[in-house]
């Protein structure tokens, strides 16, 4: 110790001379950090609701709750975060795993309220004062905490499969699946979106678990066509996955097509008969046409104990699924997996019978408790341009159909494909593929009436339609087919302005200075299709209520006779997805209907 | 009885060993220091019986911050237990965050960008900073000079300003996520990590000043609460603390992690072993920290990745396994030990705080034959923090 060690001290008196470091007016002279996690703003326009804020948060400060404003609407659950400050700790994972960003934090460190409630608050929907700010937390770039790009599907490369109609997707592999599957942030928008509401986080999650019987039996509860669903779905439920955002959507149609690839067939015929109800059957159904929807109401029926006979006209049961779909998309063997678990549950199907030919509607009626009409649309509609009635010019369903047969007919060089949705790109695509296996090259024109991004064909379709040699030529119009000596040489075309008119009604508008010929053997119309309901016979038709050409059904499927249902693309369209749906949906009326009834003695 | 100057030999003790202690002889007073927050050494309490003003036995008496972090996390996904762990220590929540984090990347085979690994020892140097920083205010206002803990308050303020521009958060930083950290610098941090450097120099200059070279403090402080090397080993005592009893013990030096074998220093020791210099060192600790913070910033990368790519968090599963990681904070060595069950959450998360040994066991043996009036500075010198023992 010495004598400094008593002065020394005395030097802090020189901070006498010195401004205090504190800031005179802290709540006005000092705005928060640019990146400072302050109060929760939420662009509620952005927002679907899908929940992942409310799933990560450690301190169950979020809960999703319903708003006055904001409509629930495919895509967007309808719900937005109310977040309680007496719970929220400022992490910021709510910002850091949101989908779409619309969660952030604004840069405000001040809120002053004499109401201890309004701590609680939905960030968007109730003003606040920082909602304008523009610093404040924001998930950093690059930063995800959920994987965005999808695991690329294996394909077969155009060379190897122009020629051949051997299935074009390979599926997943389990590594594959996983990654994938591990995407999935089970918010369930999909479940909202999909008809028939299959439970799609749980079976992702089964296969996160490896648990792939559970996955089939989940599938199983909502859908009875997985093999078919897997494959060639319209997948809407993918159009309104959360992951789609600021990402890709999950491949939530190839996962499922995984999970019942994995389980081997006998044990999905096991699982998809638990519970099944094994006393003899009560109620005696017919259903007529072996479609999506026939079938399904036909499972859910006969799993119920419930006699069930099919009647279809077909050779072999499927409907479109197997005379529509072309085998490279949707392999027959795959179809027959599951039809065959539907058969397993006692359904009988009675092919080659035409309901009106070969046994009549009344007849189905009288030894029958309920009938349903599940006929799908198996005419192909005519441009009816100059020159259409020529034997030359036929349907796409028709070729369709007759490929299937397995008719080896022969296709002229030059083929021209009026429509641009999936049914012209299967025949397209199809009567190509016959075009280089008869003489090794490709010579399809197809000519659709809308602009390129209007088409109504998926997106891949046309692209893998082009990879494959077929020419599209967007926005033209049919004019006239053109006949030389009795034989069909080509199709005239024009350019077409615009599709609908301003009160969106379908009112083409040509550009007639712009005309081009497209040499062709063969012009196929895909221009749309209609159901053939001659099988009803004139009473019946005369007794039905009838709407715009489709039998007037109400929400239960149920027609005007209250003994007769109907379902499907002949009543609804438009895709094997909402035939399932209105399959489940026929049934269970169908038994709420049985109830309390005692079945007709056969 | 006359005033015996060997301390060592009283109270006396009965034949087996327990101190003889006669409450009803009216010679001696129970008192109770804490649990209200005693200065720095947060809510914990320390039951003295004392007689006259010379404390004879002391028992530590902890408890009144458990909030049960350790069980929480077993009922918390990996990702949702990241914004926890901060909360096992206040002032230097950072070590939390990174001890977690490794451990998780050890066991979940995460990759961590070289970029991260320079910007976590740089946060881990400011929380330092920050932690000796505010145990210099208490230190000296523990003797009543409230003038220290003013300045280092201020100082502390301009770090936790550059806390809040890098991390987005003052205390609570919640940036060294599983994976990496959150993001790089922002724009100009430099600058102002450098200014804010300065400022913490030149108060600690003054701090010399006016505390260490200050008769007052000497007088209270030198030879009080000494820790025998001998039995530092044996309470394991780490740190600061240890470093002042001559014995280098040092983490970053002795098992390195992130960036430190990169980086140029040498553990700062001392001889005598009591509060003295157990300030002393670490105000010379929290200068190398300074220094570090300048290397760091000379060296880092400045561009690349700060994450990993992460597994979906909302259904992350790791493997079997468990580990112990360690770090080096500003009170000694800390750890967390994980183990892992193949499940989404944590089995079993076990936080090895140095104020757990520091403030139970050796508080107990260094109070006795204390004064009063210096069992606070004495508390203070051990650096605890009390939630940090009742994780």
């Amino acid at each position: 110790m010495s004598l400094s060690d008593v002065l020394s001290p005395f030097s802090a008196w020189k901070n006498l001379f010195r401004d205090p470091v504190t800031i005179p007016d802290p709540l006005n002279d000092r705005p928060g950090a640019p990146r400072y996690r302050g109060f929760h703003q939420n662009d509620v326009d952005k927002c679907i609701g899908c929940g992942t804020c409310e799933a990560i948060c450690q301190n169950a400060a979020i809960d999703m709750v319903a708003v006055a404003e904001i409509a629930t609407k495919q895509g967007d659950s309808g719900l937005r975060p109310r977040i309680d400050y007496g719970r929220c700790c400022w992490c910021a994972l709510c910002v850091d795993v949101c989908m779409t960003s619309s969660l952030s934090m604004s840069n405000e460190y001040k809120w002053v309220d004499h109401d201890p409630d309004a701590f609680c608050f939905i960030p968007g929907v109730d003003l606040k004062h920082w909602d304008s700010a523009e610093l404040g937390y924001r998930r950093p770039e690059g930063h995800r905490l959920t994987g965005t790009e999808r695991v690329p599907m294996g394909e077969l490369e155009p060379e190897a499969r122009a020629d051949s109609f051997v299935e074009i997707v390979a599926g997943y592999d389990i590594e594959q699946a996983k990654l994938e599957a591990d995407r999935c942030v089970s918010c369930g928008l999909c479940v909202a979106t999909c008809p028939t509401h299959m439970a799609v986080p749980e079976y992702i999650a089964t296969i996160r678990d490896g648990d792939y019987e559970q996955g089939v039996r989940l599938l199983y509860q909502t859908n009875p066509f997985s093999n078919v669903c897997g494959r060639v779905c319209t997948h809407r439920c993918e159009t309104s996955c959360a992951a789609r955002h600021e990402g890709d959507a999950i491949a939530i149609r190839w996962l499922k097509r995984h999970i019942i690839d994995q389980v081997p067939h006998d044990r999905i015929k096991q699982i998809a008969a638990e519970g099944r109800v094994s006393e003899p059957s009560r109620h005696q159904v017919a259903i007529i046409g072996a479609g999506p929807a026939g079938l399904t109401a036909a499972f859910d029926l006969a799993k119920a104990g419930h006699g069930v006979t099919v009647f279809e006209a077909l050779p072999a049961p499927g409907g479109m699924m197997r005379y529509g779909i072309p085998e490279y998309r949707l392999p027959y063997d795959k179809l027959d997996e599951d039809v065959d678990v539907i058969r397993s549950m006692g359904v009988e199907i009675r092919c080659n019978t035409q309901v009106g030919k070969d046994v009549s509607i009344d007849q189905l009626r009288e030894q029958h408790d309920t009938v349903l009409l599940a006929i799908g649309l198996h005419q192909g509609r005519s441009t009816r341009i100059p020159g259409s009635e020529h034997q030359d010019v036929v349907s796409a369903v028709e070729l369709l159909r007759r490929i299937t047969f397995g008719e080896r007919f022969d296709v002229p060089t030059t083929v021209a494909v009026i429509g641009g949705g999936n049914v012209a790109m299967d025949i397209a695509r199809s009567l190509a593929r016959m075009q280089r296996q008869q003489h090794g090259q490709v010579g399809v024109t197809l000519v659709a009436l809308e602009a390129e991004d209007l088409m109504l064909a998926d997106r891949e379709e046309i692209d893998e339609a082009r990879e494959e040699g077929v020419v599209i030529l967007p926005s033209r119009g049919p004019r006239r087919c053109l006949i030389e000596r009795d034989a069909v040489a080509g199709l005239e075309t024009v350019h077409c302005v615009s599709v609908f008119d301003d009160q969106g009604r379908f009112a083409p508008n040509y550009d007639d200075s712009d005309i081009q010929i497209h040499d062709a053997g063969l012009i196929v119309e895909a221009i749309g299709q209609a159901a053939d309901h001659a099988l009803l016979g004139e009473s019946l038709t005369e007794a039905l209520e009838w709407e715009r050409n489709r039998i007037r059904i109400d929400a239960d499927g149920r027609t005007s006779e209250s003994w007769l249902w109907a379902a499907g693309d002949a009543v609804q369209g438009p895709d094997v997805i909402t035939a399932v749906a209105a399959g489940h949906r026929i049934a269970a009326s169908m038994m709420e209907a049985f109830a309390g009834t005692s079945a007709q003695t056969h | 009885m006359l005033y015996q100057p060997d301390r060592s030999q009283y109270p006396s003790r009965k034949p087996d060993g327990s101190l003889d202690i006669d409450l009803s002889s009216g010679k001696y007073l129970k008192l109770w220091q804490g649990p209200q927050h005693p200065g720095i050494t947060g809510n914990m309490s320390v039951e003295l019986t004392v007689c006259g003003d010379e404390v004879v036995e002391g028992k530590t008496h902890v408890g009144y911050l458990h909030r049960g972090f350790e069980k929480l996390m077993e009922r918390r996904t990996f990702i949702q237990c990241f914004p926890i762990v901060c909360r096992i220590c206040v002032p230097e929540p950072d070590f939390n965050e990174y001890c977690y984090a490794a451990a998780v990347e050890e066991l979940a085979g995460l990759e961590v960008p070289e970029r991260a690994h320079w910007i976590r020892t740089l946060i881990l140097e400011m929380g330092r900073i920050n932690s000796y920083l505010m145990y210099l205010g208490g230190q000296a206002g523990a003797l009543g000079q409230g003038v220290i803990g003013q300045w280092t308050t201020y100082v502390r303020d301009l770090m936790l300003d550059r806390f809040e521009e890098l991390s987005g958060a003052r205390i609570y930083h919640m940036f060294i996520m599983p994976g990496g950290v959150r993001d790089g610098l922002p724009d100009g941090f430099d600058q102002r990590m450098e200014e804010t450097l300065r400022e913490i120099e030149s108060t600690l200059a003054d701090v010399k000043d006016v505390m260490f070279n200050n008769a007052v403090f000497k007088k209270r402080t030198v030879g009080l609460g000494y820790i025998d090397p001998a039995i530092v080993d044996q309470y394991g005592v780490t740190g600061p603390t240890a470093r002042a009893a001559g014995i280098a013990k040092d983490v970053r030096r002795d098992q390195p992690y992130l960036v430190y074998p990169e980086l140029d220093f040498e553990p700062v020791v001392g001889q005598d072993s009591d509060v003295f210099t157990r300030a002393d060192v670490r105000r010379r600790d929290l200068l190398m920290s300074v220094d570090l913070i300048r290397q760091i910033l000379a060296r880092m990368p400045r561009s690349g990745a700060v994450m990993a790519p992460l597994p979906n968090v909302l259904h992350w599963k790791i493997p079997f396994g468990e580990t112990y990681i360690r770090g080096e904070c500003s009170r000694g060595e800390y750890g967390y030990y994980l183990v892992t069950d193949g499940s989404g959450y944590p089995r079993r998360v076990n936080v090895r705080g140095p104020s757990y040994t520091h403030a139970m066991a050796l508080l107990e043996r260094l109070i006795v034959n204390c004064n009063i009036s210096d069992v606070a500075a004495l508390m203070v010198s051990l650096h605890t923090y009390p939630p940090e023992i009742e994780r």
